[in-house]
């Protein structure tokens, strides 16, 4: 018996589809108002845009932004997966349950308290073996440390499903289990890898509140200063910076999820065609 | 690894000096990278948290007072203020705030069920090819800039915003709603942010569900909603109790959104922890409200965490 979902479940459905996607769209047509003046449409332009391009303040804090996201991902896709393998592979060591605890913690954590505690410890750090100064290095410190919860957890029900016995007929063909693991298993876990390190790269982009409380004086990322901005009002000039972030990170996404899922498809196919 | 069972390591020459080493030690080569940063840079800043919660205001840099002092004859001195604590409690914004945050991430999360359930739910009865299309659409706001969807709302709900100039335009209205900086552009900022929250765990919970299980109440006689109440919604309970803690404990902790949207009624305690630290540079007494406000956190992260590893062992 094939269950259909009744008119009135569809309507939320789409109602609440339209709820999310609402804004962004409005935005987008906003950011092409030639008016000043968000209420009149003053007609098509691309001024703002332009604008963007000369506004030196918000380069310099996306040039900061995109550099803290580049590293801070790819130090919490490795410390990360190294806490997926320890977490489904080693079932019994010391330390597992705060191993396991400290990954998860970070996903309900309020920000803004993490964001306070690393702040006191960076600055009782600081006093004590002179490092890290306020800046970019604690800003990337902290990113990695939420970020790697979220590949951690991408990793995990990746690594768990992915089937051991590959990796032991390698080895029984001779693979140390470190070759095993790189030749058999890694290209197994390959798509959660590829996405939960866009996933950590959009989350450090993207955080306020904890970049917020350990950077320093002169270090302000992207959503600091559209934070700064947006506190005054609406601005035309963060309209069309908006507009740029939500197509580019949207089409990002949908490239990388039509990526997973033909690779996907062609293990799947390949796999099929093993067993024939 | 399960070195014991691996062939290669036991059948050749008995494995010598780096080797051997790597094969008894070699795990926690795994373990500890990740081991000992998130101890350093996750889990001891709350020790510090709890060490300066006990320290005084001073005007110095950084700007609290000792709380450890070593002596000059090597005792280790201990001076503990809990007048940070006591502040918590005399100061009323605290208690009135974090009263406040509690009833605002509840009938967010409440709403938030309400819309996601049905959604969730017309998903899971979609054919499977619809169901990955949606999938990624729900998912899709989720990996866009917080910030800038809270943003892009207020240019709805702006007084010159869409809704009013529709409204307007429609003669629905004559005066341009309030909605912004009240209390229900709280709510409607957590519900638009959280929602997808809330849906994807219901969504995980309903596809799930067995079919066969309905076809048997309705055959025992249940009608639509009684079967909805007695199978569905008890089943669904794990999808319910994960979106809802996924929702409810980091709105409590929403700093974003009251601050942009709500108006100055709408004092939630992750916007009077911000005021205390960039405002009044309190660090005591904003380490001594984070330290209160995780003990008050304590009781929905363990439910989360509870159902979180049931979850992945399951």
């Amino acid at each position: 018996m094939e269950r259909r979902a009744s008119p009135f479940l569809i309507t939320v459905l789409c109602l609440g589809i339209a709820f999310l996607y609402l804004p962004m769209v409005v935005l987008i047509g906003y950011s092409f108002n030639a008016s000043a003046l968000s209420s009149v449409w003053g007609g098509f332009s691309t001024q703002w845009y332009v604008e963007l391009v000369h506004n030196r303040q918000i380069l310099n804090a996306a040039a900061l932004s995109l550099e803290v996201a580049a590293l801070a991902s790819t130090g919490a896709l490795v410390l990360g997966t190294l806490a997926a393998v320890a977490l489904v592979r080693f079932p019994v060591f010391r330390g597992r349950l705060l191993l396991s605890g400290m990954v998860n913690a970070p996903l309900v954590m309020p920000e803004i308290i993490t964001g306070i505690t690393q702040l006191l410890l960076f600055v009782s750090m600081l006093q004590l073996i002179g490092w890290p100064a306020r800046g970019m290095t604690t800003i990337i410190l902290s990113h990695v440390a939420f970020c790697s919860a979220y590949v951690t957890v991408t990793v995990q029900s990746r690594l768990a499903s992915a089937d051991r016995s590959l990796e032991e007929a390698a080895m029984d063909l001779g693979a140390t289990p470190f070759q095993a693991f790189v030749d058999v298993t890694l290209p197994i876990i390959a798509p959660a890898l590829v996405s939960s390190w866009l996933l950590s790269f959009t989350l450090s982009l993207d955080d306020l509140v904890i970049s917020s409380f350990v950077s320093g004086p002169r270090s302000s990322t992207l959503p600091m200063v559209i934070y700064s901005k947006v506190k005054l009002g609406v601005s035309p000039d963060i309209n069309a910076l908006a507009s740029l972030i939500i197509t580019l990170v949207g089409a990002c996404v949908l490239l990388a999820g039509y990526l997973v899922r033909r690779a996907e498809r062609q293990r799947l196919a390949e796999a099929r065609l093993a067993a024939s | 690894m399960k070195t014991g069972a691996n062939p290669a390591a036991a059948g050749d020459s008995p494995r010598r000096g780096l080797a051997a080493w790597v094969d008894r030690y070699g795990r926690w080569l795994i373990i500890l990278p990740p081991l000992l940063f998130l101890l350093v840079f996750f889990l001891i800043p709350f020790g510090y948290a709890l060490k300066i919660s006990f320290a005084e205001a001073a005007l110095r840099i950084p700007p609290f007072s000792d709380v450890a002092t070593l002596t000059p004859d090597h005792r280790l001195h201990l001076t503990l203020s809990l007048a940070n604590y006591k502040y918590l409690f005399t100061d009323e914004v605290y208690a009135v705030s974090y009263l406040y945050s509690i009833k605002t991430a509840f009938f967010s999360t409440l709403l938030c069920l309400l819309i996601g359930y049905p959604m969730a739910y017309a998903m899971a009865r979609s054919s499977k090819a619809t169901q990955s299309i949606l999938m990624l659409v729900i998912i899709l706001p989720f990996w866009t800039s917080f910030l800038l969807r809270v943003y892009a709302l207020e240019g709805i709900i702006r007084d010159q915003g869409l809704l009013n100039t529709v409204l307007l335009w429609l003669g629905v209205i004559h005066e341009p709603l309030k909605i912004m900086r009240t209390t229900a552009a709280v709510y409607l900022g957590i519900v638009y942010s959280y929602l997808p929250f809330m849906v994807l765990p219901l969504y995980a919970t309903l596809e799930k569900l067995d079919l066969t299980l309905l076809e048997a109440a309705s055959d025992l006689g249940s009608r639509p909603w009684q079967a909805f109440l007695d199978v569905t919604l008890p089943l669904s309970m794990p999808g319910i109790i994960a979106g809802s803690m996924l929702v409810f404990i980091p709105a409590i902790g929403e700093y974003v959104i009251p601050a942009l949207l709500g108006g100055p009624d709408n004092l939630m305690i992750g916007r009077v922890l911000w005021d205390e630290f960039f405002a009044n540079h309190d660090w005591p007494v904003a380490a001594a409200v984070a330290i209160a406000f995780l003990v008050l956190l304590a009781g929905p992260i363990a439910v989360h965490q509870h159902y979180r590893v049931r979850q992945l062992e399951g």
